[in-house]
C-alpha cells in the first residue's frame, strides 16, 4: 500500500496531524495499534483526571465547546477523554487503521517503508506520534526491594484497593506522584513519599486557574529555540497539579497535612534498605523559589494590564520540611508493603530503525523535525517546540508548524 | 549573556563551553581524582594530590598539595592538624562556595562576599564503639551562608539553592557511595 504520510499514533497529536493534512489535502493514513486514545484508555490508573482546565482541551478546528461540554472550569476523567479524543477522530473524518502495530519504520529512496502486522506501506513522509509516555523510568538503585514488597509503576497502578494493606513507599514528587500519594493515603494506607526534584505549582492563583495564567502571560507558548538551556527544560518534571472537581491544591504541604511523610529521593537500594538522600530540604527550597519566580511572571504580566478578574497577589507559605528526614527506610520490617514508581515515563523506539537515535535512546530532532532524516517527523514530546508542547492545547500549533515543513518538504522533492 | 560590570573570577564561557563539548564526548567527561596518603605518627597523617585524569589523558596540578590531619588533644592526640572530619566540612563549604560564584557569574550577580560557617553534629560513642546504635558519621550538617551581592534576598537564596543542586560534595555527603578499599 502506499501513501504520502504515514501519521503513527492516533493520540490526539496524531489526529490534529491528520487535520492539518487534510486540510492541506496530502494522502495520508493514521496507524493505530490499539483504538483511537489507546494510552488513554489502556495506561491509567481509574482516578486520573486531566491536569488542563476543560476550556483548554482544544484541537485544530475542535474545542470543549463544539464538543458540547457545559463545564469549562472543571477537569475531564479519563472516559471523557476518550469520549472528547474519538469525538475528534469522527468529526475530521480522521483514515485511523486501528488494531494496526506498527513493526518497523526504515528509510527508502526518498521516503520510508512502514511495516505493521496488517501489511507493509510505503510513503514520502511519516509522522510518528506515538506520544512521550510509553514506558515507565525506574531508577537504577543498585538492587530490587526484597520480598516481602511489591514494586509497581504509575502505569500498572489502578486504584488503592488493589495494593495489599499496609504502608506504601510513592517514589517521585511529580503530578503522578503526588496524586497517587494522596489517593492512597485516603485509602487507609500509610504513604511515604520519596521527594526528588518537582515543580511546585498552586491550582489556583489569584482566583484563576494556574494554567489559565501560564497560557494568558504567554509561558506557554515560549518556544524551544527561545529557552536557555532546552536540555534542562525538556526533563523538567510535569508540576504538582492535580484535576479535581473542587479545584484543590496538592503540594507537598497538603500531603503533609493528610499525614503523608516526606523524605529524600530514594538513592539505593541496598540489601533490603532503601537508602535516602540527605537532599529534601534543599529539593523544596528550589521548588519553593521556582514558585515564586513564576508568580512574579505572573504578576509582572498582570501589572502591565488593567485585569480586574483576578484577585490580588498571593504568596505561599514554604514547603514544610521534617527537620530529620530519616536517611533510610528497612524494608523488610513490613510497614512498607509497596513501592509505586512515580518516577517519569519516556518514549520509546525499539521499532525505528532510522539511526536518529542518541546515546540515551531518544531520537535527535530540531523542534520535531529529524533533519537527519528528512520527511520523518516528532510530535507530542515535553516541550518539543514549546513550552505547552506536551499538554493537549499544544497539539494545534505544534501539528500546524509540522505540517508546514512536511508540505515544504514534498514541494521540495517535486521541484527537484 | 554575561556583562563586562560582573565579575566574580568565574570562566563561565569555560564552562559552559566544557558542557557542551563533552555532551558531544561524553567520555571525555569521565574524571578519576586522586590522592595518596601517608602515616606520620600517632593519628597523624599527610594526603598528598598532585594529579587527576580526565579528558582522555592524565593532568597534573601546578603544584603538588598536601593536607595534613589529626585528632585533637581530647582524643589523646596531638592536635598536629585538623581532624578528617573537618575536612569534610572544609570540602563541602568550598565545594558550595564556588558553585555560588559561578551560579552568581552566569546570573550576572555581582558579588561582594561570601562567608560560610558548617557544623557538623556527631555523637562520638560511634567511632568509640561506645553505642552500636549511634553511626560513626555526622547526625547533621549545618552550613549559614552570609553574601552580601548585587540581588535580591531571594536571588540570594537561589544562588545557594542551585550550588547545591549542582555540587558534587553535597551530592557525596547526601548520597551513598560504594566504597572499596582494597590492602595491596
Amino acid at each position: 500500500m502506499r501513501t504520502t504520510t504515514v501519521v503513527v499514533g492516533a493520540g490526539h497529536c496524531g489526529l490534529a496531524v491528520s487535520r492539518h493534512l487534510a486540510e492541506r489535502s496530502i494522502d495520508h493514513v493514521v496507524l493505530e495499534r490499539g483504538e483511537v486514545a489507546n494510552s488513554w484508555r489502556t495506561q491509567r490508573w481509574d482516578s486520573l483526571r486531566l491536569l488542563t482546565p476543560n476550556w483548554q482541551s482544544r484541537l485544530p478546528g475542535y474545542s470543549y465547546q463544539s464538543h458540547g461540554g457545559t463545564d469549562p472550569d472543571g477537569y475531564m476523567t479519563m472516559p471523557e477523554v476518550i469520549e472528547f479524543i474519538s469525538d475528534y477522530a469522527r468529526v475530521i473524518d480522521a483514515p485511523v487503521r486501528t488494531g494496526t502495530t506498527v513493526t518497523s519504520v526504515r528509510p527508502s529512496g526518498a521516503g520510508y517503508i512502514v511495516d505493521t502486522d496488517r501489511g507493509r506501506w510505503e510513503c514520502t513522509t511519516v509522522v510518528l506520534a506515538t506520544g512521550g509516555f510509553n514506558v515507565a523510568k525506574v531508577p537504577e538503585l543498585g538492587g530490587s526491594p526484597p520480598a516481602p514488597v511489591t514494586a509497581l509503576s504509575a502505569f500498572e497502578y489502578r486504584n488503592p484497593d488493589r495494593l495489599a494493606p499496609g504502608g506504601v513507599l510513592v517514589v517521585g514528587a511529580s503530578a503522578t506522584g503526588v496524586q497517587i500519594a494522596d489517593e492512597v493515603h485516603r485509602s487507609g494506607r500509610p504513604v511515604t513519599v520519596a521527594v526528588g526534584e518537582h515543580v511546585r505549582m498552586p491550582r489556583l492563583y489569584r482566583g484563576r486557574d494556574t494554567l489559565w495564567w501560564m497560557e494568558r502571560s504567554g509561558l506557554f507558548d515560549e518556544r524551544y529555540d527561545e529557552v536557555d538551556d532546552v536540555v534542562r527544560v525538556r526533563k523538567t518534571p510535569s508540576p504538582q497539579l492535580v484535576g479535581t472537581p473542587d479545584r484543590i491544591t496538592l503540594d507537598l504541604n497538603a500531603l503533609t497535612d493528610q499525614g503523608v511523610r516526606l523524605v529524600g529521593r530514594l538513592a539505593a537500594l541496598r540489601g533490603t534498605e532503601a537508602l535516602l538522600s540527605g537532599s529534601l530540604a534543599n529539593k523544596c527550597e528550589l521548588a519553593d523559589l521556582k514558585l515564586g519566580r513564576l508568580l512574579d511572571t505572573f504578576d509582572e504580566w498582570a501589572g502591565e494590564r488593567s485585569l480586574d478578574t483576578v484577585g490580588p497577589p498571593e504568596r505561599f507559605a514554604p514547603t514544610r520540611v521534617p527537620d530529620s528526614p530519616p536517611l533510610s527506610l528497612d524494608l523488610a520490617r513490613g510497614d512498607i508493603r509497596t513501592i509505586i514508581w512515580a518516577t517519569g515515563f519516556k518514549p520509546e523506539y525499539q521499532w525505528l530503525d532510522v539511526p536518529v537515535i542518541d546515546r540515551k535512546g531518544q531520537i535527535r530532532h530540531d523542534g520535531g523535525v529529524v533533519t537527519e532524516s528528512p520527511g520523518m517527523y516528532l510530535i507530542g514530546l515535553n516541550f518539543l517546540r514549546r513550552r505547552k508542547s506536551s499538554f493537549i492545547c499544544g497539539a494545534s500549533d505544534d501539528s500546524r508548524d509540522l505540517v508546514s515543513h512536511l508540505v515544504r518538504h514534498l514541494d521540495s522533492l517535486v521541484a527537484a | 549573556m554575561t556583562t563586562a560590570s560582573v565579575d566574580n573570577g568565574v570562566n563561565v564561557e569555560h564552562l559552559l563551553g566544557a558542557r557542551q563539548a563533552l555532551s558531544e564526548a561524553p567520555e571525555a567527561a569521565q574524571f578519576t581524582w586522586k590522592a595518596t596518603n601517608e602515616w606520620l605518627n600517632g593519628t597523624h597523617s599527610r594526603s598528598s594530590v598532585d594529579s587527576y585524569y580526565g579528558l582522555g589523558e592524565e593532568h597534573q596540578h601546578r603544584s603538588t598539595f598536601s593536607f595534613e590531619a589529626d585528632h585533637p588533644l581530647v582524643f589523646g592526640a596531638e592536635d598536629n592538624a585538623a581532624t578528617p572530619v573537618e575536612l569534610v566540612l572544609a570540602g563541602l563549604a568550598s565545594c558550595l562556595t564556588a558553585g555560588v560564584a559561578a551560579v552568581a557569574q552566569n546570573r550576572d550577580i555581582q558579588l561582594r562576599s561570601v562567608k560560610a560557617t558548617l557544623e557538623g553534629n556527631m555523637d562520638i560513642l560511634g567511632i568509640l564503639g561506645g553505642d552500636p546504635d549511634v553511626r560513626n558519621g555526622f547526625d547533621s550538617v549545618k552550613v549559614s551562608y552570609d553574601i552580601d551581592a548585587d540581588a535580591t534576598a531571594d536571588e540570594i537564596r537561589a544562588l545557594v539553592a542551585q550550588s547545591q543542586k549542582r555540587s558534587a560534595v553535597y551530592d557525596i555527603i547526601t548520597n551513598p557511595t560504594n566504597v572499596t578499599v582494597e590492602v595491596n
